[in-house]
């Protein structure tokens, strides 16, 4: 099937030339018509650097190269204008940071009015409490009181469930979701995800979710992109890569999950450092913790494996993890 | 200071929000995100607070760190009432407690270059700027970032690198206690795994007191020696981490203790039922409009806490049932999918 | 504001700080205001001429592209021999620093009591407030008449009547501001940290607002050329032997109808400065505050 997504040779850089920091670097990566992609990595392996390159909401002093076609349109080469239309219906986006994203001046139920006013800009009249209703979808309680508060006067929770509920108030044909459940319990958590996959079935949008929660990307996506340091390292569909993940680093991150053993908690953090991105090795960035690395590792960047329909990994060492 | 007077004291704090009225006819719309809170935290001990998003947590970790002041109740830390302090003293208690926030990009100034930002408690209390810098890198390597971190500015980092430099800026005063309002539900497995080590070794070597809000009960069990639960404003169960956690006797913890195990498939679980309104809370009971266990008593009575053995508190009427319940299902009544 | 914002990923904060907003710099119009600024600093190095020097063999010389006029006074000279090239230059000088000089003070004095008002809240600000308001409830050009009156003319209280028209709007400006601000983590934690008040406001808060601040303050730069040009032309304001654009007009006015360079050069002066600080300010103030709560 003709992908919605196809991103080709995508690289992002900040910083100085002479020293960039290479937050994203040769993602390739596809994503079909409803199909809900998770992405999972680090903490600075470039998830939201990537997520901002498709939306084109990076700082301007971002070098962005490569190519993301959506829908037959190439997103890095249309104007402005033609990008804030786009993003307005077919493409929307939930931030990692809720505060920032809502703003302080307007009430929530402004705030959520106008994105249900952009969405219907074909004139259709806005229908009087829609953006209580928004809000009841994504589980906040009496929303017709939310509607008259700030954002500063509701829980981070509450913040963030505003903030999917205006992403998904229109139906996109893509749904990029920057960490949407960080700050929510674990039932209202659920709620969400199962929002997003009734989002697919009824609206036949595709999602990329971005999360640390492993658990949630192998509940809810199809389909799995393990991150560091600004490549991917790992793709796979969900179950393989969980039940048996190829890449090194996919399964020390699998597990450091904390597992509970009788009445201990039991982490495993992944032994040694992030890399700093501005003096990158020359060949696997993973290879200094990596347990099973070996001097071609070090001097030499991993070729891509595919070891599977659909599931392709870079290491040295594909061949032996099986 | 008795050998046994606790850290933290609340006894029946609650808060209340008075939204202004629409109109000039409309009424005053009042929020009630605490009502009636009671807990204590012994010294050197963490207590975990868990329960459903908007549930008031954070209010509670905002009244000790005095940056509201309740609307009922007695708030003490080591025995001192933390209201009505000389400024002398609330210096000195600012010092005593820090604290680390849930949003990784709004903790930051985004003006202030990394090394201010973690030195800049110790230049309120009192220490000169060039010494206070030069501990920046100190700092910075506790939480696992590296030194030339320092020069940065908040927009360089990612969320989780921002995280670790709240962290480090909590900890640059060594303070006594630590409210840790979601410090880690920024924070990928494995950073967070690493962040909650060095919470736990911190704790250890130097006897910090925490107030611990998160919702990946894994994580809460991890650190907490103490765990509270919330529910609409008020705690419903109370008691050690373990039991909570494992054998919960209130059926709203038993739900999220369910869905928290992440194992079912998505959906198959689910909380059924109406969420109450905070502006129109239900009788009696405020759980009563998704609880399986829900009868007549619920609808007319509100339960009070109760002890159920072994410092376990639990506000149910029907806590018994719930816990014999368990013996005969194999988990709370939950809807199938 | 046109926002597609949130739930499209482009928050206001992000677009606040995104090129492209206000469509293009205005180039013309920086470029004259650089030339002005320059003119102020340094002008009075360029110009052979002292603008007070009275030249009674030369009274009324027209422009040099003008018959009988002549390449000594490229602009023409004034009823008593004054080059006006000199006049404009020093005009310059004198309109551009007390306005300056206007803006920056009642800068300070707007932000400092806007960020006590905001900052700490309670009978403070209620007080601070209503005085704004009382302030910006009347037409400045009338309340600097009265002001005028009360103190007397002269360049010193010509910038404290300035003074005195502006405050309240940076006050008003830099109170809206903080109040939101100081609900943000940042400034929580700032006070978890034990900074006082006064360390908070200037190292946390005042840094965040001054973007709002500095487009203010170049849009007041145009206001405050027109309030002494206007005082001036009253002969309420600068007076002679200090030279003004307005002064000069008021001088000119006259002649006008034998001698049009008099009152055309200080005229389109005015004009020019003041569209183009405006230009300038209106493009940031589009760039920086899609809110519009200037
Ligand atoms: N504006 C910027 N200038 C310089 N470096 C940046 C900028 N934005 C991001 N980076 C760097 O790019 C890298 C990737 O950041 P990104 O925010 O994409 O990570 P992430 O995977 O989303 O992490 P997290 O899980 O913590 O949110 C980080 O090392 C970060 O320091
Ligand atoms: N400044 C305020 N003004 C009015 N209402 C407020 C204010 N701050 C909090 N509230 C209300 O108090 C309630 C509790 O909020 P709180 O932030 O304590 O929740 P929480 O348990 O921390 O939730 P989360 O898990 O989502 O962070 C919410 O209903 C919220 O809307
Ligand atoms: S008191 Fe009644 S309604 Fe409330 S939790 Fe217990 S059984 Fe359920
Ligand atoms: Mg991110
Ligand atoms: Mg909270």
């Amino acid at each position: 099937m003709e992908p919605l997504l196809a991103i080709r040779g995508l690289n992002v850089r900040f910083g100085p030339s002479e020293r960039p920091v290479p937050a994203v670097a040769d993602v390739d990566l596809d994503v079909a018509p409803q199909e809900i992609v998770g992405i999972a990595g680090e903490s600075g392996s470039g998830k939201s650097t990537l997520c901002g390159a498709i939306m084109r909401t990076l700082v301007r002093t971002a070098r962005v190269s490569g190519e993301v076609m959506f829908s037959g349109r190439s997103l890095l080469t249309l104007n402005d204008g033609e990008m804030a239309r786009l993003r307005g219906r077919e493409l929307s986006m939930v931030l990692q940071n809720p505060m920032t994203s809502l703003d302080p001046l307007y009430t929530i139920g402004n705030q959520v009015e106008e994105v249900l006013r952009e969405r219907r800009r074909d004139g259709a009249g806005l229908r009087p409490g829609g953006a209580i209703e928004v809000l009841r979808r994504v589980h906040l309680t009496a929303p017709e009181l939310r509607v008259r508060q700030y954002p500063h006067q509701l829980s981070g929770g509450m913040r963030q469930r505003v903030l999917v509920g205006m992403a998904t108030a229109a139906a996109p044909k893509l749904l990029i979701a920057d960490e949407p459940t960080t700050a929510l319990d674990a039932s209202i958590q659920d709620e969400i995800l199962i929002l997003f996959r009734e989002l697919r079935e009824t609206a036949g949008s595709a999602v990329i979710i971005v999360t640390h929660d492993l658990s949630a990307i192998r509940r809810l996506s199809d389909r799995v992109v393990v991150m560091y340091a600004g490549r991917i390292v790992e793709e796979g569909p969900t179950g393989e890569v969980f039940r048996a993940p190829r890449h090194p680093y996919t399964r020390a991150l699998l597990a450091s999950l904390p597992r509970i053993e009788g009445d201990e908690v039991h982490l495993e953090p992944i032994p040694g450092q992030v890399p700093d991105l501005a003096s990158l090795p020359p060949g696997c960035a993973f290879a200094a913790r990596c347990p099973v690395a070996k001097d071609i590792c070090r001097g030499q960047r991993p070729p891509e494996s595919v070891v599977a329909d659909r599931h392709r990994l870079f290491c040295w060492r594909a061949e032996e993890t099986a | 200071m008795t050998a046994n007077e606790p850290m933290v004291e609340a006894s029946g704090i609650g808060k209340t929000f008075t939204l202004p009225a629409q109109s000039l006819f409309g009424e005053a719309k009042r929020v009630a995100a605490v009502v009636d809170v009671s807990f204590r935290i012994p010294h050197g001990r963490t207590f975990g607070l868990v329960g459903e998003s908007g549930s008031g947590k954070s209010t509670i970790a905002k009244m000790l760190l005095k940056l509201e002041a309740p609307t009922e109740g007695d708030l003490r830390v080591e025995g001192q009432p933390i209201f009505r302090q000389s400024p002398a003293e609330e210096l000195a208690y600012r010092r005593k407690v820090q604290a680390v926030f849930q949003d990784p990009y709004g903790s930051l100034s985004p003006r202030m270059r990394a090394d201010r930002i973690v030195s800049e408690p110790l230049r309120a209390h009192g220490m000169p700027r060039r010494e206070a810098e030069a501990r920046a890198p100190d700092l910075l390597r506790i939480v696992g970032l590296p030194p030339e971190a320092a020069l940065k500015y908040p927009h360089e980092f990612s969320g989780g690198q921002r995280q670790r430099l709240a962290i480090a800026r909590a900890l640059s005063v060594d303070p006594q206690l630590l409210v840790l309002d979601e410090p880690v539900s920024a924070l990928d497995v494995s950073v967070r795994a690493q962040v909650l080590a060095l919470l736990r070794d911190m704790q250890q070597r130097l006897g910090l007191t925490y107030l611990f809000i998160g919702h990946d009960l894994a994580v809460v069990r991890y650190l907490s020696d103490i765990v509270g639960v919330m529910y609409f404003g008020r705690v419903v169960e109370v008691g050690p981490a373990r039991q909570v956690l494992r054998q919960p006797f209130h059926p709203y913890t038993r739900r999220l203790v369910a869905l928290a195990s992440g194992d079912a498939p998505l959906g198959a679980v689910r909380m059924q039922g109406e969420l109450p309104s905070p502006l129109n809370p239900p009788s009696g009971c405020l759980f009563r409009t998704r609880c399986t266990y829900a009868d007549t008593t619920c609808i007319d009575q509100r339960p009070e806490m109760r002890d159920a053995g072994s410092e376990h508190m639990v506000a149910c009427h029907h806590y018994e049932a719930v816990v014999a319940g368990t013996k005969a299902e194999t988990g709370p009544q939950l809807r199938e999918a | 504001m046109s926002a597609t914002s949130e739930g499209s990923g482009l928050g206001p904060f992000r677009r606040r700080f995104t090129w492209g907003r206000g469509g293009r710099p205005p180039i013309v119009a920086t470029t004259i205001c650089v030339i002005l600024v320059i003119a102020a600093l340094a002008g009075r190095n360029f110009i052979t001429l002292a603008p007070d020097e009275v030249d009674f063999t030369a009274i009324l010389t027209p422009p040099v592209w003008i018959e009988g006029g002549s390449w000594e006074h490229l602009l023409g000279t004034d009823q008593l021999g004054r080059d006006m090239l000199s006049r404009l230059v020093a005009g310059a000088r004198i309109s551009l620093l007390t306005a300056c000089a206007a803006v920056i003070a009642g800068g300070t004095i707007g932000i400092a009591l806007g960020l006590t008002a905001g900052y700490l809240g309670g009978l403070a600000e209620a007080v601070i407030m209503r005085v704004v308001d009382a302030f910006l409830a009347l037409p400045f050009i009338l309340m600097a008449l009265a002001f005028v009156a009360a103190l007397g003319t002269g360049v010193g209280n010509i910038i404290i009547v300035m003074v005195l028209t502006n405050w309240a709007r940076y006050a008003r400006l830099v109170r809206s501001e903080v109040v939101l601000i100081k609900q943000r983590d940042f400034v929580l934690l700032a006070r978890v940290a034990g900074l006082n008040r006064r360390a908070i406001a200037l190292r946390h808060i005042l840094p965040n607002v001054l973007t709002s601040i500095l487009v203010l303050a170049i849009l007041d730069v145009g206001r405050a050329i027109i309030l002494e040009s206007s005082l001036s032309f009253l002969g309420l304001g600068i007076q002679p032997p200090d030279v003004s654009w307005g002064l000069t007009l008021a001088e000119g006015r006259t002649y006008m109808t034998v001698a049009w360079w008099l009152t055309l050069w200080p005229g389109v002066a005015i004009v020019l400065a003041v569209m183009s600080f405006n230009a300038v300010g209106e493009w940031l103030k589009a760039r920086f505050d899609p809110r519009g709560q200037l």
